[in-house]
C-alpha cells in the first residue's frame, strides 16, 4: 500500500471542498472495499477524505411513506431498521444476503453503491484490464468468467456489479442524492451505474468533487409483497451469480404491479424493464413468468463459464414470482 | 518396487509380532474425551504461532514473485524500491547466499527431511512457474516492505508455459514408483475379464487443483547468530525435516540449526515440506544481517505454496451376476512438476479396498509449469476414493443392487493385492452400524424419490480409506523427584490434540494423574527422530517411542530403589500405578518415583529411547476405513445443494480420544465438502496464474454449507498397533466427495463425474 493523508471531514462544505481541493484524493467510508483494494495497489489515492463523520448516518421517514437513508448508515442498520423492513422487505433481505455480518456493520450505503467488480482480473495486476488501465485489454473475455456479464457487456469489459443491494434499490426506483462544487442533485437509480461500453473506468455518474449524501426511496405500497432471492456458490458468504429483487401486486389472478430487478449479471444493477413490460396485466401465473423471463434475457450472451446463468436467471425470476404470486 | 524391498516384505511375513500392549485395554485416560490441553491458551489468545513471537530488532520481509510462469529474469530494477521508506535490503539472484538444492521426500530417508521442489529459488535468472519468488524484500516493517515490493520492476524474457493439465495430459508418462510401489500393477488379465462380465461401468472422474487454506499463512522468523548458527521459527508440521533440509541448502550441520514451531494454525500437508519462504527468510536474514521474518500473505500462499493436483481417472468395474468383482481398472494421470517430482498416488487406494478377480491399476504424471503440487490431506485417497467409490455407486444402480450390499458382497479375506492379513479391518461392521444409525434400510431405492417443495432429495454412501503408517520416533522422558513426568519428543502440534493424547498415554502408562504430565515439543533440539505430523502417523509413532521409553525408565526405576525396596527381586508383574511402581495384586506394596527418587539422593532421571522399524506395517495391510453417509438435497430450480445430514461410521482402531479423535473426522469430511461442492484452484491456462489466491474466490465451505456431523466409531482396537489405534486425521476426507456426488445422483438422476458439483452443472 502506497502512503497516503489522511482527513475526516466533520461537515459537508468541507468534504467537498477537501474532495476536489486534494489531487487525487477518495473518500472513505467503511474502508471495507477501498482499503482492500489500496492494499492490492489497485487503488492508489494520495488522500483519504473520511466520511464516517458527516451527519448523514440517519435513516429518516418522509411524509408520503418513503425513506431517506443517509449516505453513512451502515448496512446493517439498513437491513434491521423495521420500516425497511416492513414496507421494503426484499431491500432487508438483500442486505443480509450480502457479504458477512462483519463486513455489513462496517460498510456504508454509499460505499456499497461504490463498491468496484469482483472480476478476478481487476483484481490482478499482472493481468490486462481496460477498468485499471483504459486500452490495456480485457483478460477476462478469454479466462474465467463466471461471474461475469450475461446482459449489457462489450467488447472491453464483461465485469459485473457484485452490489446486493442495489438491486433491491434498483427495483425501488430509488434515488440518488449527490452534492457536489456545483450544489446538490439528485440521480435516477437506474442512472447512476452505467455499462462499460468502451470506458469501462467509468463506472458512475458521479462527477468528479462529487459526494453521495444519501438515497432516498419512494413509497411503494405493493413492495410489502416482495422478495430477494441470491444464487451463489456457497450457502452464504460469496457474491451473487445470479440474483432477482421483486415485488409484486397480483389482483384477480392478473399482475397488476412488478418491479423486478436482476443482480449478478450485468456491469449495473439490471432493472428488468422488458419483463416488467411483459408482465403489465398479463396472468400471474408460471407461463407469463417464464415468458417475461425469456424476453427479459433474450439479448443475453454467455461466456464458455457464465452461459448457465442465462437458464438461471430465467428460472430463477420465475421462481421468484412464483412464490410471490402464491404458487 | 526394489528387490530388496521385496526381499524385505516376505522376510517380514516371518517375523514374530510384537507382544501386544497390556494398555490398549486397559482403561484409563486413553479412550476418555479428555479436553485440549492447549485449549484455554488458545482461547484467551496466549498461544503464539510462529509470526507473533517478538524478536529484538526485527526486519521484515515480503517476496516479489514473477508473473511469468516459464522463461529468464533479464533485468531487475529496484531503483525505486531500495529508496523506498525503511528499505533494509534488496535480495535477489545478484546478492543471496548460495544454497544448495534440497531433496524430496524419499519414504526412505525421511530423517534426512525434504523440501516440496528442489529448486533453491534466487540462484540463477531461471523461472519455473509463476508466483516463483526473484527478489525478497528487507525492510523495518511490513508495510514499508510490502510498498518496497510493489515498486520492483522485473523484465522478463518469457517462454511457452506448459501449464494445461487438459491439454498434456495425453502426454502423460508413467513414473518410476509411486509412494514407492510399482505405478502399475495387474491381477490377471483384467480387460478381458471386464469384457466379459455381467454388468459393468465405465467411466472418467475429474478433480481440480486445490488448495489447502490452513487458516494460519506460512510463515518464518530467521536469525543467525555469531557462530553461524541458524535459528528459525517456522509454521512447519515437521520440525526436523526442516532443520535437516535448511541445514543441508546453507552446508550446516544439522546441530548448527534449531527449528522451533509450538503451535501450527493448520497445516493439512501443506506445511509438511520445507517451502521456498523458509529458505528465503534465512538468506534474507544472512543479507540484512538481521533477525527477519517473512509472512506470507494469504496470496502468496497460493503463489509459493502448491496444493493438489489435478487429476483425471478412469474407473471400470465389470461384476458378475452374483455381484461379486470380475475386474476393477483403475488408471489415470496427474499433473506434478520437474522439480517436485509427486504422483499424487489415487491409484493405491483401489489395490486394498475391494476383492476382485482381476485387477488393473496405474498411474502417469504429465509435468507442468507451476508451483510445486504437494500433499493435501490424505493426497491419493481422497482423489482416489471420488473416482472408486462413485464408480462402485454407478454399478450398484447398474444392477439394481443396494451400494452397501454390493461393498459388503466383496468385502476381501485378505488385502487383495499384497495377500497379506488385515490387522484389524472392520469396515463390514461400520458400514452395518452406520446404516441402522442413519437409516439407511429406508431410503427408496429409486433416483428422484424424494421432494420437499422446490428441493430433490438424495442418500448417497462411500467407503473411506486412509492407510497406517508409522515412522521411528525419538523420545525423552524425564520422571522428577516430585513426582512428575516430563515427555519430549520433536513432535509438531497443529491443533489436532498431539500434545493431550500424549499426555493420556504417559499418564496411564506411567500410573501418574494427567496434571503430573506434561509434554515438550515442536522443538528439533529435542531428539532426533522423523516425527512428522503427516501420513496420520504422528500418534502413533510418538506411542511407540513413549512406550519404550517409559519401559526403560521403569528399569532404571527399580534398578534405583536398590535392594531396600519392595520392588527388588520381585517375582511377581511390576505394574505403574499410584505415581509409583507397585507389585501386581500386592496393594501398596512398591513405592513412588519420589520416594525412590529421593531416597537416591536424585532429582530426576532421564532416559531417551527410539521406537524400532515399522515391521508391523509391512507385515499386515493395515488401514482405517469408515462409512459416509450422508442426505443432499438440491433445488431443482437452481441446482444449489445443501448437505442436510451426515454420520460417518468409522474403524481406526482404538479411539484415543472421542474430543479430539471426532473433531478431526469432522474436520476431514468438511473438508471434502469443500472438495465436492466449491473449492477449486482458478489457474489460467493462458499463463499459467492462479488467478484466485484469497479466501473471498477460493471457496472454502462456511458454517451455513455444513450441517451436524456425526461420528460414530467401531473402537475396537488392533493387537498390532501402538495403543491399538489407527490414525484419524487424514481418514474424514477420503469418501466424502463422493457420498455427495452419489446422493446428488439419488437425489437428481444426474451423475456429476467433474468436481467440484457446482451448481451450473446441475440446471
Ligand atoms: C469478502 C467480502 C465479501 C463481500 N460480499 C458481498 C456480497 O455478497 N454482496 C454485496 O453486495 N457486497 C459484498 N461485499 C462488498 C461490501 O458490500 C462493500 O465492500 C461495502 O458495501 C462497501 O462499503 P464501505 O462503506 O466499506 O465502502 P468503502 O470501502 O469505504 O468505499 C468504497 C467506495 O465508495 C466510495 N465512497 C464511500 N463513501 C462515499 C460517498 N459518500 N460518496 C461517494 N463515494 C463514496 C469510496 O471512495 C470507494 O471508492 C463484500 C466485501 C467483502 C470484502
Ligand atoms: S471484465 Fe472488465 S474488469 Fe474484468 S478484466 Fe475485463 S475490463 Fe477488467
Amino acid at each position: 500500500m502506497k502512503s497516503f493523508a489522511y482527513a475526516r471531514a466533520a461537515d459537508l462544505e468541507t468534504a467537498v471542498q477537501l474532495l476536489s481541493k486534494t489531487p487525487n484524493a477518495k473518500l472513505l467510508g467503511g474502508g471495507t472495499n477501498l482499503v482492500d483494494l489500496m492494499r492490492e495497489n489497485i487503488e492508489q489515492p494520495d488522500a483519504l477524505v473520511d466520511v464516517t463523520g458527516l451527519p448523514l448516518d440517519r435513516i429518516q421517514e418522509r411524509p408520503d411513506g418513503g425513506l431517506v437513508i443517509g449516505a453513512t448508515v451502515r448496512n446493517t442498520a439498513v437491513a434491521v431498521h423495521p420500516v425497511v423492513r416492513d414496507r421494503y422487505p426484499l431491500l432487508a433481505q438483500a442486505i443480509v444476503f450480502g457479504a458477512s455480518g462483519q463486513i455489513r456493520n462496517m460498510a456504508t450505503v454509499a460505499g456499497n453503491l461504490m463498491q468496484r467488480t469482483r472480476c478476478l482480473y481487476f483484481y490482478d495486476h499482472a493481468a490486462r484490464c481496460n477498468k485499471r488501465a483504459p486500452g490495456a485489454g480485457c483478460d477476462a473475455i478469454g479466462g474465467f468468467n463466471r461471474m461475469h456479464a450475461i446482459l449489457g457487456a462489450s467488447d472491453s469489459c464483461i465485469a459485473t456489479h457484485p452490489s446486493d443491494m442495489c438491486v433491491a434499490l434498483a427495483a425501488l426506483n430509488a434515488k440518488v442524492k449527490v452534492v457536489g462544487p456545483n450544489g446538490e442533485r439528485t440521480i435516477a437509480f437506474e442512472d447512476f451505474h452505467r455499462l462499460p461500453e468502451d470506458t469501462p473506468h467509468i463506472e458512475t455518474d458521479l462527477q468528479p468533487g462529487e459526494l453521495i449524501t444519501g438515497i432516498e426511496i419512494p413509497p411503494l405500497g405493493f413492495a410489502r409483497r416482495s422478495l430477494y432471492r441470491k444464487i451463489r456458490d456457497r450457502a452464504s458468504y460469496a457474491f451473487a451469480l445470479v440474483s432477482v429483487a421483486a415485488a409484486l401486486e397480483v389482483d384477480n389472478g392478473k399482475v397488476r404491479n412488478i418491479r423486478l430487478a436482476l443482480g449478478g449479471v450485468a456491469h449495473k444493477p439490471w432493472r428488468a424493464t422488458e419483463a416488467e413490460r411483459v408482465l403489465a396485466g398479463a396472468n400471474a401465473g408460471p407461463e407469463s413468468f417464464r415468458q417475461a423471463a425469456e424476453a427479459e434475457l433474450a439479448p443475453a450472451r454467455g461466456l464458455a463459464h457464465n452461459d448457465f446463468k442465462i437458464e438461471l436467471a430465467k428460472r430463477t425470476i420465475v421462481g421468484v414470482l412464483g412464490e410471490l404470486a402464491g404458487g | 518396487m526394489s528387490v530388496l524391498q521385496k526381499l524385505m516384505e516376505t522376510v517380514v511375513q516371518f517375523m514374530p509380532d510384537k507382544a501386544p500392549d497390556p494398555l490398549i485395554h486397559k482403561h484409563g485416560y486413553l479412550g476418555t474425551p479428555v479436553s485440549r490441553v492447549d485449549g484455554q491458551r488458545k482461547v484467551k489468545g496466549e498461544a503464539r504461532f510462529t509470526a507473533e513471537f517478538e524478536i529484538e530488532n526485527l526486519a521484515y520481509a515480503v517476496p516479489v514473485c514473477s508473473t511469468i510462469a516459464k522463461g529468464r529474469i533479464i533485468s531487475i530494477d529496484a531503483y525505486d524500491a531500495e529508496r523506498s521508506p525503511g528499505v533494509i535490503a534488496i535480495v535477489t539472484a545478484e546478492n543471496a547466499p548460495k544454497m544448495k538444492r534440497p531433496p524430496l521426500m524419499d519414504v526412505r530417508h525421511m530423517d534426512k527431511g525434504f523440501a516440496a521442489s528442489d529448486l533453491a529459488v534466487l540462484q540463477d535468472d531461471k523461472i519455473s512457474w509463476d508466483g516463483q519468488p526473484v527478489a525478497v524484500v528487507v525492510a523495518e516493517t511490513l508495510e514499508q516492505a510490502e510498498h518496497a515490493a510493489s515498486l520492483v520492476r522485473v523484465e522478463y524474457d518469457e517462454k511457452a508455459a506448459r501449464v494445461s493439465f487438459e491439454d498434456l495430459k495425453a502426454e502423460a508418462t508413467v513414473p518410476s514408483a509411486v509412494m514407492g510401489e510399482d505405478p502399475e500393477l495387474e491381477i490377471g488379465n483384467a480387460q478381458k475379464a471386464f469384457a466379459a462380465a455381467a454388468f459393468k461401468v465405465d467411466n472418467l472422474y475429474r478433480t481440480p487443483h486445490y488448495n489447502h487454506n490452513a487458516i494460519e499463512p506460512h510463515a518464518a522468523i530467521a536469525a543467525w547468530d555469531e557462530d553461524g548458527r541458524l535459528t528459525v521459527f517456522d509454521s512447519t508440521q515437521f520440525v526436523n525435516g526442516c532443520k535437516h533440509a535448511l541445514a543441508g541448502m546453507f552446508g550446516l550441520d544439522g546441530d548448527d540449526v534449531r527449528v522451533i514451531a509450538p503451535f501450527v494454525g493448520g497445516g493439512f500437508g501443506g506445511k509438511a515440506a520445507l517451502w521456498n519462504h523458509t529458505a528465503l527468510c534465512a538468506a534474507a536474514a544472512k543479507v540484512a544481517n538481521r533477525p527477519v521474518k517473512m509472512a506470507l500473505s494469504r496470496e502468496d500462499v497460493f503463489r509459493l505454496i502448491g496444493g493438489r493436483t489435478p487429476s483425471e481417472q478412469r474407473v471400470a468395474l465389470g461384476a458378475d451376476k452374483e455381484g461379486k468383482f470380475a475386474a476393477i481398472i483403475h488408471t489415470g494421470v496427474t499433473a506434478t512438476t520437474t522439480h517436485a517430482k509427486f504422483p499424487e498416488q489415487f491409484s493405491l487406494t483401489p489395490r486394498h479396498l475391494y476383492a476382485s478377480r482381476t485387477m488393473s491399476v496405474g498411474q502417469k504424471v504429465v509435468n507442468l509449469d507451476t508451483v510445486a503440487n504437494t500433499w493435501m490431506r490424505a493426497p491419493g485417497e481422497s482423489i482416489g476414493t471420488f473416482a472408486l467409490e462413485s464408480a462402485i455407486d454407478e454399478l450398484a444402480y447398474a444392477m439394481k443392487i443396494d451400494p452397501v450390499e454390493l461393498r459388503r458382497l466383496n468385502e476381501p479375506e485378505r488385502d487383495p493385492t499384497k495377500g497379506t492379513e488385515f490387522s484389524s479391518r472392520h469396515l463390514v461392521e461400520a458400514y452395518r452400524r452406520g446404516a441402522e444409525k442413519f437409516g439407511w434400510s429406508g431410503r427408496p431405492a429409486e433416483p428422484c424419490s424424494q421432494r420437499d417443495g422446490k428441493w430433490l432429495i438424495g442418500q448417497g454412501v462411500a467407503t473411506a480409506y486412509y492407510p497406517v503408517f508409522r515412522f521411528p520416533a525419538a523420545v525423552r522422558l524425564r520422571i522428577a523427584a516430585d513426582g512428575s513426568a516430563l515427555v519430549q519428543a520433536a513432535a509438531n502440534e497443529m491443533g489436532m490434540g498431539t500434545a493431550t493424547v500424549q499426555i493420556q498415554h504417559a499418564a496411564d502408562r506411567l500410573g501418574l494423574p494427567l496434571e503430573m504430565v506434561s509434554f515438550r515439543y515442536g522443538d528439533s533440539d529435542l531428539p532426533d527422530s522423523p516425527i512428522i505430523a503427516g501420513g496420520s502417523s504422528q500418534t502413533g509413532s510418538i506411542a511407540a517411542a513413549v512406550q519404550v521409553a517409559v519401559e526403560k525408565a521403569h528399569r532404571e526405576l527399580v534398578k534405583l530403589a536398590g535392594n531396600g525396596s519392595p520392588l527388588a527381586g520381585a517375582n511377581v508383574e511390576i505394574e505403574a500405578r499410584d505415581g509409583g511402581l507397585f507389585l501386581s495384586g500386592e496393594g501398596n506394596k512398591g513405592e513412588t518415583y519420589a520416594s525412590i527418587l529421593k531416597r537416591a539422593g536424585r532429582d530426576f532421571i532421564e532416559v531417551e529411547e527410539t521406537s524400532g522399524m515399522p515391521f508391523e506395517v509391512m507385515k499386515y495391510s493395515m488401514a482405517s476405513y469408515g462409512a459416509q453417509f450422508c442426505k443432499a438435497r438440491v433445488n431443482r430450480e437452481s441446482g444449489e445443494v445443501r448437505i442436510s445430514r451426515w454420520l460417518g461410521s468409522f474403524d481406526c482402531g482404538r479411539i484415543l480420544n472421542p474430543k479430539t479423535a471426532v473433531s478431526q473426522l469432522r474436520g476431514g469430511i468438511v473438508m471434502g465438502i469443500g472438495m465436492a461442492l466449491a473449492e477449486e484452484t482458478l489457474l489460467d491456462t493462458r499463463r499459467g496464474r492462479i488467478m484466485n489466491p484469497s479466501l473471498a474466490e477460493y471457496h472454502v465451505p462456511v458454517h451455513l454449507d455444513v450441517p451436524h456431523i456425526e461420528i460414530i466409531y467401531n473402537d475396537i482396537p488392533d493387537e498390532h498397533t501402538p495403543l491399538g489405534a489407527h490414525g484419524v486425521g487424514e481418514i474424514g476426507i477420503t469418501g466424502a466427495a463422493a457420498a455427495i456426488a452419489n446422493a446428488i445422483f439419488h437425489a437428481t438422476g444426474k451423475r456429476i463425474r467433474d468436481l467440484p458439483i457446482t451448481l451450473g452443472k446441475l440446471l
